[in-house]
């Protein structure tokens, strides 16, 4: 079981690095021909950074937009955040301190993940207009989530594993080195679907986390009168 | 036609039930063959339309970094699907933006990426069939391009984007909507969204001064073509007849006239309309945009001021400067030839709004606040300018100029529900290039949310007069506040509450 876990997390961080690094390329690449930022907007540069980091860390437009979804959203995300914070220690040796400090805390994130996924599930069959919008990889990506953050804490309170071996584990991996690990379904469960997740992050909706720093109404400076913004595409017209 | 009913107005509002295809029979009059060829497109629906629409849509993702974007990020986590004034007033799901997109996003799923292609059911990938373009067609053209919802997108997916990429597909296909593709061609043809020619309007100008002398005994000049004029105005063609926007194009002629700025319209660029963006297609909007260029050189002017219009404000102040070098910075010989001639200590160009307010601060006008004693006002903050543009060197000055400046002219003024205003405002329900009578019983829904504000202040606080910078905002309101019980007369312009309490000649 080793072997193919260890085969299947090279490929799926080979697919994550390089699908993530093709889709923001070719985000980038992209021209923004037109300034589209919706106003009120930074004036600076520095303002549309504090913007950015406002979505990114509090979520402002969703907290504005509805509260039930940003409370489930947030909360998944913020929990999201501190668990994988919490995971580096599999990941590093000697564990650095500010991941030894979150460590409790990470526990606890790992019930409020789940708390706001199953809240963000429940909207999609308790609001009907959320029901109407909502595909079937909607409820397949809520459900692998939960199944992963399931499957972890299980680890944590039902079925210990030998976490010891874990880390030695990923730590050979990362000095492309395959050795033992623990034959425990739940463990098995988890890494399969955490590598699922890699492998479908830069074909699917999570593309939502590169795409709000690209996203024009939200990224461009509102300076439209003091600078010609001009796109390449667009300045070939001006030679016609 | 469909019948047109007034949905009732709501005491505490909520997002309505759904009701499936409640507006499919909706759908604005298709541009004939001759109005499609004389903007470039094909006249009907092309043999091949679904292998060109597909290319279309890649060369729009290629050439647009916002389509690309958006139609990747959205996780339809609803926070946008009670949004949309047409979804309010109509309940008809297709109007929730995130529903309105997917109509576009499932083709692209389909045919640009890689889950789509392989699992087309799982990821709500589907095939641009016939019955999915007559959606696109029917509601794309219900969506004013407001971008309310924008704002409240975690992500800002703009539906305008999405909707402005469709329609320009559906042109290119042959599939052109008649009320915008007309006013198109008018504006290359003669210069104006109502196809005024130069004598008309001399004569319209004319008799607008001969008004004002009647009125105020002062000598207010409405020039035409006046060759060295310091300011270029260019305003919507509505401004020179349509009820009540001729009121603001009275006042900002008062203004002028006050304050001693020489000034001049423009038949050649007698229009600041610009469908060019509600059908999402640069290279119109680019042409239409280059006659203030060819204008402005030609009469030699050091300032453009741009009048009440919503959309036209937006085109002004985030495109010109792109579109045809009006403004500064830009370093290329177009942009150069004209920013040579324009007087950089201004805004370049400057709304209406912001030249009327720098002169009140200044206390260049008399201004009489109880001329307008017999209104009281509230401001409408129009999709464009709110979400779009900004007055002012502060961000926000969109929402603030206007404002004050009501308050410079008026003793009562009062502010509708939070949520309804600002960049939160709800549109009139008739922008986009769907103010057009064959739609009207949707433009009449799409103003459900806006009347209830508007009826909350009216029963509350006795308004009785609701100001508005753009065209499309007074044309659409006039048509439709009878429907709600409200007097048409009760919309007009915030020039229009300038006119009434500016004294002229009484300071030197």
């Amino acid at each position: 079981m080793a072997a193919i876990l260890a085969g299947l997390f090279y490929a799926a961080a080979t697919v994550l690095v390089a699908g993530l690094a093709w889709r923001i390329r070719q985000y980038a690449g992209t021209p923004a021909p037109l300034k589209i930022p919706t106003t009120p907007a930074p004036t600076t540069s520095a303002g549309v950074a504090l913007r950015l980091a406002r979505e990114v860390v509090l979520f402002e437009s969703l907290f504005k937009a509805s509260l039930w979804t940003w409370l489930f959203g947030w909360t998944f995300h913020a929990g999201l955040a501190l668990v994988l914070a919490r995971h580096l220690r599999y990941f590093t040796d000697p564990v650095w301190g500010w991941v030894a400090f979150i460590q409790p805390f990470g526990v606890y994130a790992g019930f409020a993940m789940v708390a706001g996924l199953a809240g963000l599930w429940a909207r999609r069959f308790l609001v009907d207009r959320v029901r109407y919008i909502s595909t079937p990889s909607d409820h397949l990506m809520l459900a692998l989530l939960i199944a992963i953050a399931g499957s972890g804490l299980a680890m944590k309170y039902l079925a210990h594993t030998d976490i010891v071996a874990v880390k030695s584990f990923f730590l050979g991996l990362l000095v492309f080195q395959v050795r033992e690990l623990p034959a425990d379904p739940a463990l098995a469960v988890h890494l399969g679907l955490v590598a699922t997740l890699m492998i479908v992050f830069p074909y699917s909706k999570l593309l939502h986390a590169p795409g709000l720093f690209f996203s024009p109404g939200r990224n461009q400076v509102d300076n439209p009168r003091e600078h010609r913004h001009l796109a390449e595409w667009a300045a070939r017209l001006e030679t016609k | 036609m469909a019948d047109v009913i007034a949905p009732a107005l709501r005491e505490f509002p909520v997002p309505p039930a759904l009701r499936p295809d409640a507006m499919a029979e909706s759908k604005p009059f298709v541009a004939t063959e001759k109005m499609q060829a004389a903007i470039g497109f094909p006249g009907t629906l092309v043999e091949d339309w679904h292998d060109k629409a597909i290319a279309k849509m890649g060369e729009l993702l290629d050439k647009y970094r916002s389509l690309s974007v958006y139609l990747d990020a959205c996780v339809h986590c609803g926070a946008c699907s009670d949004k949309c004034h047409y979804f309010l007033g109509t309940g008809d799901p297709k109007n929730m933006p995130v529903a309105r997109q997917d109509l576009m996003r499932g083709v692209y799923r389909r045919h640009f990426t890689l889950p789509g292609k392989m699992f087309p059911k799982l990821v709500g990938a589907r095939e641009l069939t016939k019955d999915l373009l007559e959606d696109w067609y029917k509601y794309y053209n219900q969506c004013s391009e407001c971008r309310r919802c924008s704002v409240f997108c975690p992500y800002g997916i703009d539906t305008a984007e999405v909707t402005m990429a469709a329609r320009e597909i559906l042109d290119t296909v042959g599939y052109g909507a008649k009320y915008t593709n007309e006013i198109i061609a008018k504006v290359h043809r003669i210069g104006n969204n109502l196809g005024l020619p130069g004598p008309a309007l001399e004569d319209t100008l004319l008799g607008l001064e001969e008004d004002v002398k009647e009125e105020t005994g002062a000598d207010v000049k409405f020039p035409l073509d006046q060759k060295g004029a310091e300011v270029l105005l260019i305003t919507p063609s509505a401004d020179f007849f349509a009820e009540p926007h001729v009121d603001s194009l009275i006042g900002y002629a008062k203004v002028f006239h006050a304050a001693g700025i020489s000034w001049t319209l423009s038949t050649h660029a007698s229009e600041a309309g610009n469908f060019g963006l509600f059908i999402g297609n640069y290279e119109q909007m680019r042409t239409i945009a280059l006659r203030i260029r060819e204008a402005a050189l030609d009469l030699g002017v050091k300032r453009i001021v741009v009048g009440e219009c919503g959309h036209a404000w937006r085109v002004a102040y985030s495109f010109w400067n792109t579109l045809a070098g009006i403004g500064s910075g830009g370093n290329d010989p177009f942009a150069r030839m004209l920013q040579s001639q324009l007087d950089h200590r201004y805004r370049q160009p400057t709304h209406i709004c912001e030249l009327t307010w720098d002169l009140v601060q200044k206390g260049a006008l008399v201004l009489d606040k109880d001329a307008n004693d017999h209104r009281v006002v509230t401001f409408h903050d129009s999709c464009n300018v709110a979400r779009a543009s900004r007055m002012g060197d502060e961000p926000g000055g969109q929402f603030e100029i206007p404002r004050a400046l009501v308050r410079s002219v008026v003793n009562r003024y009062v502010e509708m529900r939070p949520g309804t205003t600002h960049e939160a405002t709800f549109c009139c329900g008739g922008g986009g290039g769907l103010l057009t009578d064959e739609i009207l019983d949707l433009r009449v829904k799409g103003a459900l949310p806006r009347m209830e504000s508007l009826r909350e202040v009216a029963d509350l606080q006795g308004v009785n007069f609701m100001a508005t910078i753009c065209a499309i905002c007074k044309a659409q309101f006039t048509k439709v506040l009878p429907y709600y019980g409200f007097n048409r007369s009760m919309v007009g312009g915030v020039h229009q509450l300038v006119s009434t309490a500016i004294r002229l000649g009484a300071k030197q």
